[in-house]
């Protein structure tokens, strides 16, 4: 019986990345390594103003001072920081005009399924496409500067929006916060800019979409997102890779802040190269995610399906700070093959009668190993906070490993935290039922794993709801018995 | 004409023989009860029927609609039209009965080559079958089996049975953990369902589901063998005198 | 340790009426002379760790320091002294077997001891742990106790901790399971300077139980840490764990329990649950229940939460007649009674119901007939 379960198991997470191709554009590169210099040559580069560039240096210093954390339940080899290409960028700047983008770099987006010529693109979704270091084409711009949204590269953003950023960066994952985002400060390369005003809501879903093309290059892009007052916007970033055998890097920060009524809806559908059945290349996805809900009742909502990268260290946090400010995290994530993931949410409750929520899917197979380390905080002057924190695991086959690690710190006596957490596997007697009715062993599994992740999918953008499905299918093709 | 030919089916489940050579023949429009102590391979026979793997035959063949059942995956013998109504069904946590259906009505019609059901035929064709067992819409829109009743489980089966429309319906223990109301439910369901068509078989430890689906063959099933046919009359008698009076017989 | 052996015997007594025990008094971690072991059914052997070395060199060689190592723990405990428990397989001791450990002194002392309990193939035994302080100086202790379950052995273990503030007490209880073996222990936390509980238990063969409960009333400054890893290593084992706290003041409490389920203990069966109950805005409480799950055919779940009175249930009570306080008090002790309640022997129930309500009243919390002073 288990062996007719895992010859099912076999045959449905046998999925194969279907991103994995190489776009042959002229790249300018810089030399390997890091040091002030290559700061230097960075910031040149993309001329900025002398505050970043110290700003940079800074993080660099500080990040000299630091060791790689230890804490996660995940086997990172050793990553030799000097032997990164810390710069790369397609030799086109950011067009306006579609007709000027290179033929090339459009045909990459368009085999990506994600056109860049807004007549094709998706209704309703701007989008601002990231390749290696830089930002491509930001689509929309202009239809969305007429309500005063700003959606640029964050190059664009340092040039045309100097204040702003420099009021921001920084402010929620300071450059001291950890490893990684030393690093990335130091280092960060593009990104996103968006800027919502007093009172505006986001007449269409804002999205980045990131990819690595160049070889043994680092990516270290940087979004900010400023919802003021009364504001709403939804925004969405997806990320990709080519098949390559070696671990390329991938460390980014996300810094959101909300003001007072404010809403921002934060998805994530990460599909980074997760390396091949035997745990050869993929990529490492060590990212610093956090969004500030500094006004009063204002709500961040993470929602993400997880399904790449070799190794995932990432959690998305909030820090509620105004009074009656909301956050909800919803996670599905896949690990399968070789894959590791230890991710998770921080909530730190500041503000009065804040509320958090946590729901938290894993589903893994093959050899894998997927953790959730979730923290919730309740400080001591927090009155009248809640949590509540769910987090399932499902395991598809007995190599797999399925952890739950999660850290309640209470310091208040009206706050009120509660976790839950259940293990499961996909029964031999599910799977026969659903046989039964004539339902094939694939769609089986791809029937409980949508019951079982529905939760989550559900409060993705709708537009991505159904990729996201199939993208959860795809990953578990082959794994299930 | 002969819907289902069992022949002298031999199984064993880890290694342990449960089905000593079964014969048994069920024609087009025929209802069949199988009855029989616990233990006896009731259970195994419905298992080696709608193909789970778990059972292994080890001789012996089936015969249904004139080709080889035994060769064909669960799902397909499911497509052919085989409806096994669990005596435990199971949860799917997050996928609705509708849903649920949905996805397998469109399997069978694949299966068949018949184009797919647009969504407004669907919900059209599955209101109607539950104005026909006179259910209401409660259930169809909660997760699969989870937090449902005894009752509403089986009740559920039956709608799925009347849903997909099978040729040969295997009823397996449906009585069990059913009160009065429930059973009358389940038992004229399947009643409404039957046809010149397509046959039933009732597998039961008890007369009681008897009483409301009257049998026109009764197989008494003892050890892994049936040790007795006959017309409905031997259901009182077996009441009477119980499954001793057959093990006596036997010995 | 001069000092005690001039108290009268009855001081060793820390009695709980109507239970009658087989007590053994340890007092600075060294095992009391006077203790009278020979009174023990055939079978069952009790004696000083000292002893133990050349008295029962075998079964000592063989099981001396295997748990620990066996375990995570990687800090030592070389105490010379404590005691060593054996019962022969099949032997059943009917009375509990009391253990009280007692801390006496005219300076600040830091000592060791540690304990070892083995049982044999189906031998079953009933251990009281009662952990006192007798005079007011600063007490930094390490105990360290290994148990050795052999195949269908059960053992069930009670530790009543009762010291005064200016202890810091690092406890730690490590067992080893054999196939269908059962541990059924139970921390009470009455009263405490620093207390550290690690309990580790390590389910060897198949088919082996455990269950751990705890209870923790805090107040002033207390702080308790309970620190618990279950290692599933065998198939078809259960591990159930729930630990209960309530604190006021500025109390601190710390769960971090880990349940590990290794690759080949499919059906595994496995809870684990931590509740707070937080009285004032100075108390803190940590509470970490992990999973780290390698098999796929397992039931596991915990869950944790930290909260204050219901105060639907408290107005439901007042609405009763009952007063506010009373009703508070009333809520308190249903809380932590979930956890005692869960006491086989009876006598040991009723005494820590009755211990608990006088704590949560802020009255002395002594034992019956004590006239020892713990909680100074």
């Amino acid at each position: 019986m288990a062996k007719e379960n895992e010859n099912i198991l076999q045959e449905v997470t046998n999925g194969e990345y279907k991103y994995g191709f190489v776009t042959e554009v002229e790249t300018d590169i810089i030399g390997k390594g890091l040091n002030e210099d290559v700061i230097r040559l960075i910031s040149a580069k993309k001329q900025e103003p002398e505050w970043l560039l110290e700003f940079r240096l800074k993080a660099y210093k500080h990040w000299l001072t630091m060791k790689m954390p230890q804490w996660a339940q995940l086997n990172v080899p050793e990553i030799n920081y000097q032997d990164i290409i810390y710069y790369a960028a397609p030799k086109q700047e950011a067009k306006k005009d579609w007709d000027d983008v290179d033929p090339d770099l459009k045909s990459a987006f368009d085999k990506l399924g994600i056109p860049l010529n807004e007549q094709k693109t998706l209704a309703g979704v701007a989008v601002d496409a990231v390749m290696d270091s830089i930002s491509v084409k930001t689509t929309f711009k202009e239809a969305l500067a007429e309500r005063g949204i700003i959606f640029c590269s964050f190059s664009e953003a340092v040039k045309d929006h100097s204040d702003l950023v420099k009021k921001y960066l920084g402010r929620v994952v300071p450059y001291t916060d950890n490893f990684f985002a030393a690093l990335n400060s130091a280092v960060f390369s593009d990104g996103s800019f968006v800027y919502i005003p007093k009172g505006v809501r986001s007449p269409m879903e804002l999205s980045t979409y990131f990819r690595i093309n160049a070889a043994k290059t680092g990516q270290f892009e940087r979004t900010l997102i400023i919802a003021e007052e009364d504001s709403f916007v939804s925004y969405l970033e997806g990320c990709t890779a080519p098949q390559r055998d070696e671990n390329q890097l991938h460390a980014a920060i996300v810094e959101i802040f909300i003001e007072k009524n404010a809403e921002v809806k934060y998805s994530t559908v990460q599909n980074w190269y997760p390396g091949d059945k035997n745990g050869k290349g993929g990529i490492y996805n060590f990212v610093t995610k956090r969004g500030i809900c500094n006004g009063e009742n204002s709500k961040l909502i993470w929602a993400q399906v997880e399904t790449g990268s070799a190794i995932t260290w990432k959690y998305p946090s909030t820090i509620l700070k105004g009074n009656g400010a909301v956050s909800e995290f919803y996670s599905v994530a896949v690990t399968n093959n070789y894959q590791q993931a230890d991710t998770g949410t921080k909530m730190i409750h500041i503000g009065n009668n804040t509320r958090s929520r946590i729901v938290s899917k894993g589903i893994s197979a093959g050899h894998s190993s997927n953790s959730y380390r979730g923290l919730v905080k309740v400080v001591k002057t927090c009155e009248g906070a809640r949590n509540f924190s769910q987090c399932d695991s499902l395991l598809l086959g007995d190599k797999c490993g399925a952890h739950t690690f999660p850290y309640l710190q209470v310091e208040n006596p009206t706050a009120q935290v509660e976790h839950e957490a259940t293990t499961s596997k996909i029964g031999e007697d599910q799977i026969f039922y659903c046989n039964q009715r004539g339902i094939s062993n694939e769609d089986a599994v791809g029937l409980i794993i949508k019951g079982y992740a529905g939760d989550v999918i559900n409060k993705m953008p709708m537009e991505f709801a159904v990729e996201a499905q199939k993208l959860l299918q795809i990953s578990i093709e082959g794994s299930v018995g | 004409m002969n819907l289902l030919e069992i022949k002298d089916l031999h199984a064993e489940v880890d290694g342990k023989e449960i089905l000593k050579g079964i014969n048994l023949t069920v024609k087009a429009g025929e209802v069949h009860a199988i009855m029989g102590p616990n233990g006896a391979g009731k259970s195994t026979l419905s298992a080696v029927l709608t193909g789970r793997e778990r059972f292994n035959v080890t001789k012996g063949n089936i015969i249904f609609k004139g080709m080889e059942l035994l060769q064909l995956p669960a799902e397909d013998r499911a497509r052919e039209g085989i409806f096994l109504s669990f005596q435990y069904p199971v949860e799917i946590p997050g996928i609705s009965t509708v849903n649920f259906l949905k996805t397998a009505v469109g399997e069978h019609r694949k299966y068949k080559k018949l184009p797919p059901l647009s969504g407004g035929e669907f919900l059209k064709m599955l209101r109607e079958k539950m104005e026909l067992l006179g259910m209401d819409n409660k259930l169809i829109n909660r997760s699969l089996n989870e937090g449902f009743s005894g009752g509403e489980k089986k009740k559920n089966e039956i709608l799925q049975m009347a849903v997909l429309n099978p040729t040969l319906a295997i009823l397996d223990e449906t009585d069990s953990g059913l009160d009065i109301d429930a059973l009358r439910l389940v038992a004229q369901g399947v009643n409404k369902l039957k046809s010149p068509d397509n046959a039933t078989i009732v597998i039961t430890h008890y007369q009681r589901l008897l009483d409301y689906i009257v049998p026109d063959v009764v197989h008494i099933l003892y050890d892994g063998r049936i040790v007795k046919t006959a017309g409905k009359e031997l259901v009182p008698e077996l009441e009477k005198y119980g499954y001793d009076w057959i093990k006596e017989g036997l010995s | 340790m001069t000092e005690l052996e001039n108290i009268d015997d009855s001081y060793f007594e820390c009695k709980v009426n109507g239970l009658n025990t087989k007590c053994v008094t340890v007092n600075n971690g060294l095992f009391h002379p006077k203790n009278i072991t020979s009174d023990l059914p055939e079978g069952v052997h009790v004696c000083s760790m000292k002893e133990a070395r050349s008295r029962y060199s075998d079964i000592f060689e063989c099981h001396y320091d295997k748990v620990r190592r066996s375990s995570d723990v990687s800090e030592n405990n070389d105490a010379a002294d404590g005691v060593f428990i054996y019962l022969s397989a099949g032997v059943e001791l009917e009375q509990p077997l009391q253990i009280l450990n007692t801390l006496g002194s005219e300076t600040s002392f830091s000592g060791l001891q540690r304990n070892l309990v083995v049982l044999g193939k189906g031998a079953r035994l009933t251990m009281l742990v009662c952990d006192h302080t007798l005079s007011g100086v600063e007490f930094d202790i390490n105990n360290l106790t290994e148990c050795v379950l052999d195949d269908g052995a059960a053992l069930d273990y009670y530790e009543v901790q009762n010291q005064h503030a200016a202890t810091r007490f690092e406890n730690k209880l490590l067992v080893s399971e054999g196939r269908a073996s059962l541990l059924d222990a139970m921390m009470i936390t009455l009263y405490g300077g620093e207390i550290r509980n690690h309990i580790h238990v390590a389910l060897n063969k198949s088919d082996a139980d455990c269950n751990l409960r705890g209870v923790y009333i805090l107040d002033k400054k207390q702080k308790v840490y309970n620190f618990t890893y279950v290692d599933h290593r065998a198939p078809h084992c259960s591990s159930h764990e729930h630990f209960k706290g309530v604190l006021d003041d500025a109390a601190f409490a710390d769960f971090m329990g880990c349940v590990r389920v290794r690759p080949d203990a499919q059906k595994t069966d496995s809870y684990q649950a931590n509740n707070n109950l937080l009285l004032t805005p100075f108390a803190k409480v940590h509470t970490s229940p992990q999973l780290i799950i390698d098999a796929d055919d397992v039931k596991c779940s915990h869950g944790a939460t930290v909260g204050q009175m219901n105060e639907e249930a408290l107005f439901y009570l007042r609405s009763r007649g009952v007063g506010a306080d009373e009703a508070k008090l009333m809520m308190m002790f249903g809380f932590a009674h979930d956890i005692i309640g869960k006491i086989k022997l009876q006598p040991l129930r009723e005494e820590i119901d009755r211990l608990i309500d006088k704590r949560f009243r802020g009255e002395f919390s002594k034992c019956h007939n004590c006239t020892m002073n713990c909680n100074k």
